[in-house]
């Protein structure tokens, strides 16, 4: 079975791939070679066909081959079904990323509409434990997995807190000029909530209905704010006062958390071993791959990043193996071809190996 | 080259128009001079005669060559009803439909905290004395469907709710448009805005 995959990537001057190609039939990919071999560059290059900043959040500039910083080139084939579109994503002199769909120039939402990619990196590992901000951030790529119009609410929603910060910033009294920020903020941050909402429950409906070796995460909003627009204004309003006094916003969607309880030990996430922690993110990422294979027709991309390294042998051929039954073309690391040994013929492998700081990109048939 | 000094200099100054670059700039400038009594004389006359003359309308902020517009002075435009607009590009546009009688107000930007412009730089003060001094009924806002635009909008109709009747401009499909090509947002804002036939 095969959904949605990206049939062709080359990159040119992208980070230490001067020029790499990949040709790939839908399978899921696995990538390896040595410390610094240029796999992780690879997965993040397949990330940037999302919108938002890829997985390593870093600015065009940084991706650029260093030391030429000529710019760089992606070009990529997506495939759903009987759809094929062509993406080209580019930045000259590290100026800001464009992007052309079938050879038209188009905008990052565009591109959500037709590739959707999920991905679990190992600095995600203390995702349970740091700041809110990251699993905030986990939180709304799942979201937007669901919703593309997510990006765009959450756009509205930035730009109006980031005027109504200057003005308690700059200690202004405009009522009427609050009042109008904060009509725009409710009206975005009531759809942000509400989307946040249905895309936990289609997760947490995905976790229980699977028979799956990875724990069930039982996941919980933590906001305190009201979810209607109307309401939403009013507690802006009501918050000014204080808001004033510490020069930002301090309520709102942008201080929602998220909270994980490893459901059958009814332990938080936070609290659990690390093991325990990177098996309740796959089971995450996967729950959202099988919800989203039901609502868009296709399980995502995925980019798993070294996620081999930390399971046992069974776990890892249950990971395999699920990820196989879902027909998603998950791109996977690992220092060595024996971390996807349970794959046998059911994955495509890809040798990447480096060279006077240049990366090589080959195909091994080990099945 | 420096036969040439001051043609280059006016294709450099004409290529930093809006709509033109420097490969339009040049054909536009020889073709000026190669008809230069039609073309560069009368244009080089009027453009001084609008550099001493144009100016803003003191009453709306649009743009003509007297103290105060066309638009301001007719009666007949005295309907009750002000349409709010962003810039003069936005007039000019509404006017080229003719499809609104009454007249407008300038803006000349909308609020921005962050690049510093309050309702004092964008003329809310000057809207806000036109409501009493012309005996308007009803203020139209025609400004941007961007955060800054709307944020404008609802500073006015905040300012203004319960002295005035406001309304904006609908959101929704073109005329003439497909469906099929308009975005998520569009379709929702027209869907919510139908009405019955």
């Amino acid at each position: 079975m095969k959904g949605l995959f990206l049939s062709h990537l080359r990159m040119s001057h992208f980070r230490s791939h001067r020029r790499a190609e990949l040709f790939c039939d839908g399978r899921p990919v696995a990538l390896y070679g040595s410390n610094g071999a240029g796999k992780t560059n690879i997965l993040e290059a397949v990330s940037l066909f999302s919108p938002g900043r890829g997985m390593r959040r870093a600015s065009a500039e940084e991706m650029a081959r260093r030391p030429e910083s000529l710019g760089w080139k992606l070009v990529g084939a997506i495939e759903h079904g009987a759809d094929r579109h062509e993406a080209e994503i580019w930045s000259e002199n590290g100026a800001a990323r464009q992007l052309k769909l079938n050879d038209k120039a188009a905008t990052q939402l565009a591109l959500g509409q037709i590739a959707r990619v999920l991905w679990l990196v190992p600095s995600m590992d203390r995702l349970w434990i740091e700041g809110a901000e990251g699993r905030r951030r986990f939180l709304d790529r799942m979201v937007m997995s669901f919703f593309p119009a997510h990006a765009e609410a959450s756009l509205i929603y930035e730009k109006a807190m980031r005027e109504r910060n200057r003005l308690l910033k700059d200690q202004k009294r405009d009522a009427y000029w609050y009042g109008a920020l904060e009509a725009q903020m409710a009206q975005a941050g009531a759809q942000i909530m509400e989307h946040r909402r249905l895309a936990l429950a289609l997760v947490s409906a995905a976790q229980r209905e699977a028979e799956t070796a990875f724990p069930v995460a039982d996941l919980e909003l933590v906001e305190s704010e009201p979810i209607e627009a109307e309401g939403l204004a009013q507690a802006f309003a009501d918050s000014r006062g204080r808001d004033l006094m510490a020069g930002r916003t301090l309520i709102g969607p942008h201080r929602t958390d998220l909270e994980g309880v490893y459901a059958a030990k009814s332990v938080p996430a936070k609290d659990c071993s690390t093991g325990e922690q990177k098996a309740l993110l796959i089971s995450l990422i996967l729950a959202n791959a099988r919800a989203l294979a039901q609502d868009f027709g296709a399980p995502p991309i995925l980019l798993l990043d070294e996620v081999s390294a930390h399971l046992d042998a069974n776990r890892r051929a249950a990971l395999y193996d699920e990820v196989c039954a879902l027909g998603a073309q998950a791109w996977m690391t690992g220092t060595g071809p024996e971390l996807f040994e349970e794959f046998k013929e059911r994955a495509q492998y890809f040798e990447v190996s480096e060279e006077v700081g240049i990366s090589r990109v080959e195909e091994r048939f080990l099945g | 080259m420096s036969s040439t000094r001051d043609i280059d200099k006016l294709i450099e100054m004409m290529a930093r128009l809006p709509g033109l670059g420097p490969r339009s700039a040049r054909r536009a400038v020889l073709q000026m001079i190669r008809k230069r009594g039609q073309l560069l004389a009368p244009l080089a006359d009027q453009m001084a005669k609008v550099a001493a003359s144009a100016r803003e309308c003191l009453n709306c902020g649009n743009i003509g060559t007297e103290d105060v517009c066309d638009i301001c002075r007719s009666e007949k435009r005295a309907t009750g009803e002000i349409c709010v607009v962003q810039d003069v590009s936005d007039l000019w546009a509404m006017e080229r439909g003719g499809a609104f009688s009454g007249r407008y107000h300038v803006l000349g930007g909308t609020l921005s905290a962050l690049d510093d412009i309050g309702p004092e730089d964008i003329r809310i003060p000057q809207l806000v004395a036109r409501i009493n001094n012309e005996g308007v009924t009803e203020i139209i806002l025609a400004l941007n469907a961007t955060v800054d635009g709307q944020t404008t909008a609802h500073y006015i109709a905040d300012q203004l709710e319960g002295r005035v009747r406001i309304t904006s401009l609908a959101q929704g499909v073109p005329i003439g448009g497909e469906l099929d090509y308009l975005d998520d947002g569009t379709i929702s804002a027209a869907l919510k805005a139908r009405r019955s036939i």
